[in-house]
């Protein structure tokens, strides 16, 4: 086992061109737990620490891009929190302070599991995945991107470089079951948005389906929306809750959610 | 391979596993176990150090991402012997049950006065949440932070 540390982006994709097996690691949260856990023996990991490009934010013409190393501390504040407001309340609701400053939204996008907490307000605000490798640079719908359970678009060469957003400035929110307010996997999770501007309702929920699903319906149908979502999870038994909880639970956050944003 | 670590001021190396988590190296390379391992799953907080001066699990964080950076821990608090505020303070309360979690939590009280100097009861508590405390001594804990604050 080793460690590949690149320096740069050209060198990183490089890398990865050379060693597709490799396994990225950006702030550790998923990929250690692997490690510490003998779940996970690598030939190569890929850190991504040193890669400057990936940090941090930037703003092009009405495009916000959210490097793939922006952690969700970075989301929790400033512009980020004032443009992407349900992506700053899902980032206040993962795990802890220790963990919020070192996950990122690329991890979560690399992760791809159903219950990923960024996932749902990037899908609302209709958020496209960068990803590249040396073969060039391509742009993925997020809900193209997620593929399945833990699964998603990225071929073995490529890497996420970042997320691209046009902020709808549009009434917005998140909520998510679990037992407490800090450390909880979601046992479901919701973003709404209630665009004036488009005449829309769009909701995408968590931990209900393989994939974190997006759900649009006229504004004028926010009756009967609530049960279109519930309607359009496909949840699982586990360990954390029922199916029927779960879409039970989806009825009754897009309602309280629509509310709020219609409020 | 080998890393190059400033720990608590001081350039640190040690050859490490490419998978080892940097709580490894602090506690069985390095002489410093302050840091607890617990959960090494980013649960329960014991490991808590400074990474470049951000609260984070030093279980989460490959040995080979801190080479190069600086890493503050618990066993560099006190200063020249006499104790971080925060130390005294749980010293004081009794915050301490068992004090396995003791080390964590107190480097993370440590973080949030640092950054917010009169933290309300509500920015302690999730200040905080990513600790665990296993004989539940949390009262306790809290008066030791409105200890330190008051200090």
């Amino acid at each position: 086992m080793d460690v590949l540390t690149p320096r740069s982006l050209d060198e990183a994709l490089r890398l990865k061109a050379e060693h597709p097996g490799a396994v990225s690691i950006q702030g550790g949260t998923d990929v250690m737990i692997a490690l510490n856990f003998d779940q996970a023996r690598p030939e190569l990991l890929l850190n991504l620490n040193e890669v400057v490009e990936l940090r941090g934010w930037s703003r092009e013409n009405g495009t916000l891009r959210l490097g793939a190393g922006l952690t969700y501390a970075d989301a929790m504040a400033d512009v980020v929190a004032d443009e992407l407001p349900a992506l700053a309340e899902a980032s206040r609701t993962v795990g802890s302070p220790q963990i919020r400053n070192r996950g990122t939204i690329g991890g979560n996008l690399g992760t791809a599991s159903p219950a990923g907490d960024a996932l749902p307000p990037l899908l609302v605000e209709r958020a496209v995945v960068e990803v590249a490798s040396t073969r060039g640079a391509r742009r993925v719908p997020l809900q193209e991107f997620l593929v399945g359970v833990k699964r998603n678009a990225l071929d073995d060469d490529e890497l996420i470089l970042s997320v691209l957003v046009e902020p709808s400035r549009q009434s917005q929110t998140f909520m998510k079951v679990g037992p407490r307010n800090a450390m909880v996997i979601a046992v479901c999770s919701l973003a709404v948005v209630v665009d004036r501007e488009r005449g829309e309702l769009r909701a995408a929920f968590g931990s209900a389906a393989p994939v974190a699903r997006l759900v649009t319906a006229a504004i004028d149908e926010a009756e009967s929306f609530p049960e279109q979502v519930a309607g359009a999870a496909s949840p699982i038994d586990d360990v954390r809750g029922t199916a029927a909880y779960r879409r039970h639970a989806l009825r009754v956050l897009t309602a309280r959610a629509l509310e709020r944003c219609l409020a | 391979m080998r890393v190059s670590i400033t720990v608590n001021g001081e350039v640190r190396e040690a050859e490490v596993w490419a998978g080892e988590s940097l709580l490894t190296t602090l506690r069985d390379r390095l002489d410093l176990p302050g840091s607890k391992n617990a959960c090494e799953q980013g649960e329960c907080g014991s490991c808590s150090v400074l990474l470049d001066d951000e609260l984070v699990c030093s279980c989460l964080v490959l040995a080979a991402q801190a080479d190069g950076h600086e890493v503050a821990t618990v066993e560099g608090l006190a200063d020249d012997g006499s104790l971080h505020p925060v130390q005294d303070a749980f010293a004081a309360t009794g915050a301490v049950q068992c004090g396995f979690c003791t080390p964590g939590f107190v480097v993370a009280a440590a973080d949030l006065l640092r950054r917010v100097p009169d933290p309300s009861d509500d920015e302690i508590r999730e200040a905080l949440s990513g600790n665990l405390c296993r004989c539940t001594g949390y009262q306790k804990i809290l008066d030791a932070v409105h200890l330190a604050v008051e200090r």
